[in-house]
């Protein structure tokens, strides 16, 4: 367990902050301090806490410090650990391509529209293939939006069409020609053993074989999407967690225009 | 006299005059609905006739023989007769099980179209001695459940009900008796993810799904096996909870009766709303799911929690009581108890709005006291979770206080990994053991307090109820279909014909026959099993 309150280790690394050597941060530069927890398929005893520490100290842990162990049920036990990573990076070396836009209001938006576009944007939406889970296009598209932002329904230079949930991509693609849709918005939920990636692919490929691919602005977004793997899987951008409708319509309304302008 | 007790006994100072004429309402509404449901059957209505006369298997392609007949029966356009009346026929014709027979229209080898129908007198004498075979089974498994509820005897106060959901059963079955020895009294199955949406229910043990396990009988017989083993080593009864929604609505209510599920999922408007299915055919299925429940001793769980997940939880609360009610009117029309109605309703507002745990705790009051009998389910923070675990368990930590402090009943345990991944054992541990901190330190709470006379939980109610009532006399007014057409419930609309499934509604003909409707509503009214 524990030692107490205070610490009694010595501090002897380098406490200036470097950026080309980032470590994790626990009440002391380069302290490294990192928390975990995690369960073992093994019965909980001094041979397992041993067990905990070697794989601690594997992963690059120092000190590795097993706070709290407790039985789950016959043959798991669940861990709680501390330790100090050895391990560190150059931050000054990260190229990480996010989408840096001034986020715009609803209203402004419109006023965007008005000026630049002239017409109503087309926006579709949907979960695809088997998810069915529509509180992230829900939060996007519904009238009602998400904490107190407005979904693109509510936009009134913006049509937005929520297909909801368990669209197929052959639908969805049926539904962006018949629409005209200038916009695609796929929301991914579920994505154990990946599903999602292949599905989302999927709906590329589709796209592509139709011919259309260049001319919509294709966005994917779900709690395990970032825009690198968007753009990886051949998407225009992606948007994890905590996004709201102004900030993906701030994205696609600038797209267009630029696109416009090439 | 009664809403007098009532008015007293209230630490809301409810309205309880209003609350009998809302439920008025509510009865007209389900009433209306009736008579519409009354003149159709459906394919999935008729696969469960199938079923609860003996047919069970699948052929080379794994297709049910369940289905197999109906669509035999489709072609003939013979479907609005009801299937008993053709499997009758052909015993009479054939001297066989209804199991070969079903084999024989999978082989071709039988047209139950094709075979001269036999006097309707003689086909119902044939069938009755299987259909009541097949109560007695039912009934069985609901004595042997109360047998082992008496043995080890019921556990007070809330039921702390967990979800199991790795796709593969015998995964399942690991998390299922961990959960069970940390503390767990319910465990529920989730499904894969698109199973609401298949027209047939997949047979034998599965080992692969989406976010979830198939419901098959099966792996209901395997997940019951498992609990009562580990029950029986805990001295608690587990009880088993599964999905009795989507487009198989009545044929898994008939494979959790033969295998002895407790607890089903089962609402109609859920389906309508979440999975877009067609209104008319979820509804006729429902009254027929709710039966078999209501027969099997199952209590089904209503899914108002979920308007809440896309609709704002304050400004909305009011139509999830006044889908309480209607829920309410629709279980007891199909023979359900009070006491078999797990109404749904959840902890959704936003952590940000000041004074949300009051406004949560008011209407978990009001419910509590407006359905008193019924087994409330309560279900957990979701809609706000967002990865921040700590601040997730905390969440559920309120969550947890409000279920004691106003007796809810099937408290449907938050994860603080809600948002993030399928529950892991050690998610489902810690949350037990916050749930069970928490009610054994606030252990008699409800009965030690009072709210303040006028206050603003006072207030919150009855301005809900009084939403509510509203709402309710609109629905009267222009009948439930109309409403869910506009988009009353979740924000969501859904067009009377659109959605899927609406090809498997079959107007009933004049001499349509389900001996188990008849047989189970006589013994159900009758009110002794």
């Amino acid at each position: 367990m524990g030692g107490g309150l205070y610490s009694p280790e010595k501090k002897d690394y380098n406490k200036t902050l470097d950026l080309k050597k980032i470590k994790p941060y626990g009440d002391t530069m380069n302290d490294g301090k990192v928390q975990l927890s995690f369960t073992l398929p093994i019965e909980d005893d001094e041979k397992a806490i041993e067990a905990v520490k070697q794989l601690a100290e594997k992963m690059g842990l120092e000190d590795p410090d097993v706070v709290y162990h407790s039985k789950l049920d016959k043959g798991f036990t669940f861990f709680i650990l501390y330790g100090n990573l050895k391990y560190s990076i150059d931050f000054t070396q990260i190229k990480v391509e996010s989408i840096e836009i001034e986020v715009m209001s609803m209203e402004e938006i419109n006023n965007f529209i008005n000026e630049n576009i002239k017409r109503k944007v087309i926006v579709i939406g949907a979960t695809t293939g088997t998810d069915a889970h529509t509180v992230g296009i829900d939060a996007i598209m519904n009238m009602k939006g998400f904490a107190g932002h407005y979904g693109l329904e509510r936009y009134e230079m913006i049509k937005a069409y929520n297909l909801g949930s368990q669209v197929s991509n052959e639908e969805f693609v049926k539904s962006a020609i018949e629409l005209k849709a200038d916009v695609l918005l796929v929301s991914q939920t579920v994505t154990q053993r990946n599903a999602h990636t292949k599905n989302l692919t999927n709906l590329v490929d589709l796209l592509e074989a139709e011919g259309i691919r260049d001319k919509v602005i294709l966005i994917c977004g779900g709690p395990r999407i970032s825009n690198e793997l968007a753009k990886e899987l051949g998407y225009d951008a992606g948007f994890g967690p905590g996004t709201y409708a102004n900030i993906v319509a701030t994205y696609f309304i600038k797209e267009m225009v630029r696109r416009k302008e090439v | 006299m009664k809403e007098k007790e009532l008015i007293l006994k209230s630490k809301l100072n409810l309205d309880f005059h209003l609350v009998e004429k809302a439920r008025e309402l509510a009865k007209k509404i389900a009433l209306q609905t009736q008579e519409f449901i009354n003149k159709h059957t459906t394919s999935s209505i008729e696969r469960t006739v199938c079923r609860l006369l003996g047919i069970d298997g699948v052929d080379e392609f794994d297709v049910p023989l369940p289905n197999i007949i109906v669509s035999n029966l489709l072609e003939g356009n013979n479907l609005g007769l009801g299937a008993a009346i053709f499997i009758g026929n052909a015993i009479i014709h054939t001297n066989l099980s209804t199991q070969e027979i079903a084999e024989k229209v999978a082989h071709e080898e039988l047209d139950l179209n094709i075979l001269p129908l036999k006097d309707f007198t003689e086909i119902k004498s044939t069938i009755e001695p299987i259909v009541k075979k097949t109560l007695v089974q039912i009934r069985s498994n609901k004595k042997k459940r109360e047998k082992l509820i008496k043995k080890y005897g019921d556990k007070e106060g809330p039921l702390i009900y967990v979800i199991v959901a790795t796709g593969n059963i015998y995964e399942d079955i690991i998390q299922a008796k961990a959960a069970a020895s940390q503390g767990a009294d319910i465990i529920a199955v989730i499904r894969s993810t698109v199973q609401s949406l298949l027209d047939y229910v997949p047979f034998g043990p599965t080992i692969e799904g989406y976010g979830g396990t198939y419901a098959t009988q099966e792996n209901f017989k395997l997940m019951r096996e498992a609990l009562d083993e580990i029950g029986e080593e805990l001295g608690r009864y587990i009880r088993l909870t599964n999905y009795c929604s989507g487009l198989c609505m009545p044929e898994i209510a008939a494979m959790g009766a033969f295998e002895r599920l407790d607890v089903m999922l089962n609402d109609a408007l859920y389906g309508i709303l979440f999975r877009d299915i067609n209104m008319k055919r979820t509804i006729i299925d429902q009254y027929f799911s709710r039966m078999i429940n209501a027969y099997a001793g199952v209590i089904i769980n209503t899914g108002e929690d979920n308007y809440l997940t896309t609709a704002d939880a304050y400004e909305e609360a009011y139509t999830v009581l006044a889908s309480q009610f209607m829920n309410e009117q629709f279980a007891l029309l199909a023979g359900l108890k009070e006491e078999q109605m797990g109404l749904g309703h959840a902890f959704e507002m936003s952590p940000d709005l000041e004074n949300g745990f009051l406004y949560e705790l008011a209407q978990a009051q009001m419910t509590r006291e407006i359905f008193p009998n019924a087994p409330l389910k309560y279900m957990p923070p979701t809609k706000y979770m967002t990865g921040n675990i700590f601040k997730g368990h905390v969440q559920d930590a309120l969550f947890n206080i409000i279920t004691i402090m106003t007796n809810q009943r099937i408290h449907l345990l938050g994860m603080l990994t809600e948002a993030i991944h399928t529950p892991f054992m050690s998610d489902r541990a810690l949350s037990i053991e916050n749930a069970r901190y928490i009610f054994n330190n606030m252990h008699s709470i409800s009965d030690e307090i009072m709210f303040k006379k006028g206050g603003i939980m006072e207030k919150r109610v009855n301005e809900v109820l009084n939403k509510a009532y509203n709402l309710l006399q609109d629905i009267e007014k222009q009948g439930l279909f109309k409403t869910i057409e506009k988009g009353i419930f979740a924000n969501i609309e859904r067009p009377i014909n659109g959605g899927k499934g609406l090809e498997g509604v079959i107007k009933k003909q004049k001499e349509y026959y389900n001996p188990f409707i008849d047989l189970m509503l006589k013994e159900l009214k009758g009110g002794d099993l």
